[in-house]
């Protein structure tokens, strides 16, 4: 039980600190913005340690994230190995198929408002839709490896880029396009030089969604049917093994992958639509 | 310059120009006829919904007209765009956030198909005559609302145009900068020989700033009285206090005034 | 009118491409039957028998429409074989998540909206949690809450659909709670407004619409939750569950129209809560 008291005595200090930081001026730097979430996140592990310690949890319900530490560590060769299977290989070509095939489609439908108008109900509605459910469907069709997985990441990313990239397309002021029409500027010459880049927020936008979604579809396809390896895989079979410890492993490198996926985006958006009034500081 | 003064630049005849809405047809303009000549600065002044604004457009081929016939240079709006007749000044300054200044300036020339040394050239050249030089690399949303829409007046006049068409530009400036602005104007005007149409909600700056002031009334759209102003070329603020000067605002707020009296 | 033709050609054009691909890929199964029996078939006796195979790689639309029906209408809304009895089981899981993430994502808003130290400290993890992949964490949720001795699957589904849902709420109400500007804010401190009824009689009402447009996304999160909640082995009950039998037997009838009963319960879910928003909107005095 000493351990769980001890747990709780560190989480009010640090709590207690975290008031004092945020009432304090050091709260406004950035220093301070990332020094708070930090200890926040801290003092929840040791909680967790704590609680596990203290109350006796069996493993096989939550193990204490020392005892995940310690599995990631002996497990590198095996979680790199998943690692490079569901995201490398499923994920993100899934992902940049996706977005770039929407890019395309949205360029082709963008001289006819009438396949816009027919197109963008459905885009939005099929958006909407568990589309995770095609996983079993396109096992059945590309096999168990990773071609399979980049094809449900190819269509759930596929829909909600293409409803952000038609929105961001209409998104330039009237008067700016007119602007381009007194110099009598040609289609490709505004696409290029206005609508593109004032579509850039959207595009991210759309962007940051899809990387979600692109990790839970490499995930989820490979419960359906998988070679002896990959992240999917090794959860439900871990889980069946009652193997939490790896299973927790497996999560701790599915959260960094999406956090970096996604932090990567973050960060190219910064750096493409820094003119961008949500992007200036 | 001068042997090419009073020549029309811009001629209307019979011009209307219907807009089809939910509500039916509404009349922006009917029956307009003018002559612009060359170098003439033209103002249009009247209340919202006058056409002043659906004129300027006209010209610049940004609406077409219903019925009547609408030369600049001596062709279809739609040509002389073609020939880069026009620098379009809106309101906003309508700049894109993701140029610098130099960049936005650069950007009719790129789509012109000018050559980099030229642009360069042209830019350096407008930036200074708006007084923005060192401002080149500079974003839009680093400088102020006077200082951005002096930077739309440089990308109009970046490409040479001979006509100047501005709707309202100064219109969401303080009267400060907007007096400044004027003055400024004034001398473009006269160093460059251009032709300039100016639209506006104020008689002080349409008299000051004038050779021709038009005044329209709604519904429909249309002219009402055509000043030619008396005031001489060189126009200090303070002729804002000559007699001459009041006599003709007056003359504009009669016609704006009998403008009224047919609702 | 205007929108409705549109909509209808994509459509026709999508049934069109469907049919086209339907033929094309389960030609080969033909082909290679043919073959076995030592036939020679031309494409004019092919195509017919492309439209209704046991298990087609692509059954055409009439075929997973009349599956549809078979499972919608065809039986007992009791019965095990009935879409519409996995679908209820689907749309109650769905709905107590959906009712859960209303709850976090309100109440964290209201906490993050009013103390500086829970902006600081929850807000960057609120966000970092959507980048984990929940789908990982679901086959771990059900085994635990089965060693906790929690019978049937009701609970896990919920918790993995408030995950999706609770965060559409928080980032919408944590916008709406802040809308109001500093002139209101000042003009009920001039009327000796404390903190209470500021909230109730400013920030709250302020926050109503922010809240209704993020119920449209939330509810989706939450079905695409619920459903794979029910993905992971050992499930019997759910539209997920049915994908899941499809696939382990290999009927892909049975895997398409769980989809499609899937994708008929997302639009009615979308419909309903687009019309409480509607109403609501309405209410408020907001333009619709």
């Amino acid at each position: 039980m000493t351990a769980l008291w001890i747990a709780i005595g560190i989480w009010l200090a640090a709590w207690a600190l975290n008031v004092w930081l945020s009432a304090s001026p050091i709260s406004q730097t950035r220093l301070g913005k990332l020094l708070v979430p930090l200890v926040f996140g801290a003092t929840v592990l040791v909680l967790w340690e704590g609680l596990v310690r203290g109350l006796g949890i069996a493993p096989v319900i939550l193990p204490a994230p020392s005892a995940i530490a310690a599995k990631i560590a002996v497990s590198l060769p095996i979680l790199w190995q998943d690692f490079a299977q569901t995201i490398l290989k499923g994920a993100i070509p899934g992902f940049l198929i996706g977005a770039g095939a929407a890019f395309l489609v949205a360029i082709a439908i963008d001289r006819s408002p009438f396949l816009q108008r027919g197109l963008l109900p459905i885009g939005n509605f099929v958006a909407a839709l568990p589309i995770v459910g095609l996983a079993p469907i396109l096992v059945m069709w590309f096999g168990f490896d990773w071609q399979s997985k980049a094809a449900v990441v190819v269509v759930m990313v596929f829909f909600p880029m293409l409803v952000n990239i038609v929105a961001g397309l209409q998104a330039s002021e009237r008067m700016q396009r007119d602007l381009m029409a007194t110099w009598g500027a040609s289609y490709v010459q505004t696409l290029i030089k206005l609508r593109l880049p004032a579509a850039m927020p959207f595009v991210f936008n759309g962007l940051k969604i899809a990387s979600t979604l692109a990790l839970i579809g490499a995930i989820v396809a490979e419960f359906f049917g998988s070679p002896v390896y990959g992240m999917g895989f090794r959860i439900s079979t871990e889980v069946g093994r009652l193997g939490l410890d790896m299973v927790w492993a497996e999560i701790a490198v599915a959260a960094l992958a999406g956090s970096a996926l996604y932090g990567l985006v973050a960060l190219i958006e910064r750096w493409v639509t820094f003119w961008h009034p949500s992007q200036r500081h | 310059m001068k042997d090419k003064a009073s020549q029309p630049v811009i001629e209307a005849r019979g011009l209307n120009l219907v807009f089809q809405t939910a509500d039916g047809p509404v009349q922006a303009l009917k029956d307009v006829n003018l002559t612009i000549n060359q170098g003439d600065f033209v103002s249009f002044i009247g209340p919202s919904g006058c056409g002043k604004t659906t004129f300027l457009r006209a010209i610049a081929a940004l609406e077409h007209p219903t019925s009547g016939t609408l030369t600049v240079n001596g062709m279809p709006p739609d040509e002389a765009r073609r020939r880069r007749a026009y620098g379009y000044v809106f309101q906003a300054a309508g700049l894109y956030p993701w140029r610098t200044i130099a960049g936005n300036i650069r950007l009719p020339l790129e789509i012109m198909g000018f050559s980099r040394a030229e642009q360069d050239e042209r830019t350096a050249r407008v930036l200074d005559l708006v007084e923005l030089t060192g401002f080149g690399k500079k974003f839009p949303w680093q400088l102020s609302g006077g200082m951005q829409q002096r930077a739309s007046i440089a990308r109009a006049l970046a490409f040479d145009a001979d006509i100047l068409l501005m709707d309202e530009p100064f219109g969401a400036l303080d009267e400060i900068v907007r007096d400044r602005l004027n003055e400024e104007v004034l001398k473009l005007w006269a160093r460059t020989g251009k032709t300039i149409g100016f639209v506006t909600h104020s008689i002080p700056e349409a008299v000051y700033l004038s050779t021709k002031i038009v005044v329209m009334s709604p519904r429909p759209g249309r002219i009402t009285d055509v000043i030619d102003s008396p005031l001489p070329k060189e126009r200090p603020l303070d002729i804002r206090d000559s007699r001459e000067f009041i006599e003709i605002a007056h003359r504009v707020r009669e016609g704006l005034r009998a403008g009224h009296h047919d609702d | 009118m205007n929108r409705v033709l549109p909509v209808l050609t994509v459509l026709t054009g999508i049934v069109v491409i469907w049919y086209a691909a339907a033929v094309w890929m389960n030609a080969a199964w033909v082909f290679d039957q043919a073959q076995r029996a030592g036939q020679e078939v031309t494409w004019a006796e092919v195509i017919p028998q492309t439209m209704d195979q046991p298990r087609p790689l692509l059954p055409p639309p009439h075929q997973v429409g009349a599956e549809l029906w078979k499972g919608l209408f065809g039986q007992a809304v009791t019965s095990k074989r009935s879409l519409v009895y996995h679908g209820i089981v689907t749309l109650k899981g769905t709905m107590m998540g959906f009712g859960l993430g209303i709850v976090v994502g309100v109440l964290l808003a209201m906490a993050i909206v009013r103390f500086r130290v829970m902006d600081l400290s929850v807000m960057p993890w609120a966000i970092i949690s959507q980048t984990v992949p929940i789908v990982a964490l679901a086959p771990m949720i059900i085994t635990v809450s089965s060693q906790l001795g929690l019978s049937g699957r009701d609970v896990p589904k919920a918790v993995i659909a408030a995950y999706l849902s609770f965060f559409p709420v928080l980032v919408s109400m944590v916008k709406g709670l802040r809308s109001p500007d500093q002139m209101q804010l000042d003009l009920l401190k001039t009327y000796g407004a404390g903190e209470a009824a500021t909230f109730l009689k400013l920030r709250l009402p302020a926050s109503m619409p922010y809240f209704f447009a993020s119920l449209k996304v939330a509810v989706a999160a939450s079905l695409v939750g619920t459903i794979v909640g029910e993905l992971p082995t050992g499930a019997i009950e759910g539209l997920g569950a049915r994908m899941l039998i499809g696939s382990q037997f290999g009927e892909p009838l049975i895997m398409w129209a769980a989809l499609f009963a899937a994708a008929i319960l997302a639009g009615l879910l979308i419909l309903t809560v687009g019309l409480v928003e509607r109403v609501a909107r309405r209410r408020m005095g907001v333009p619709a």
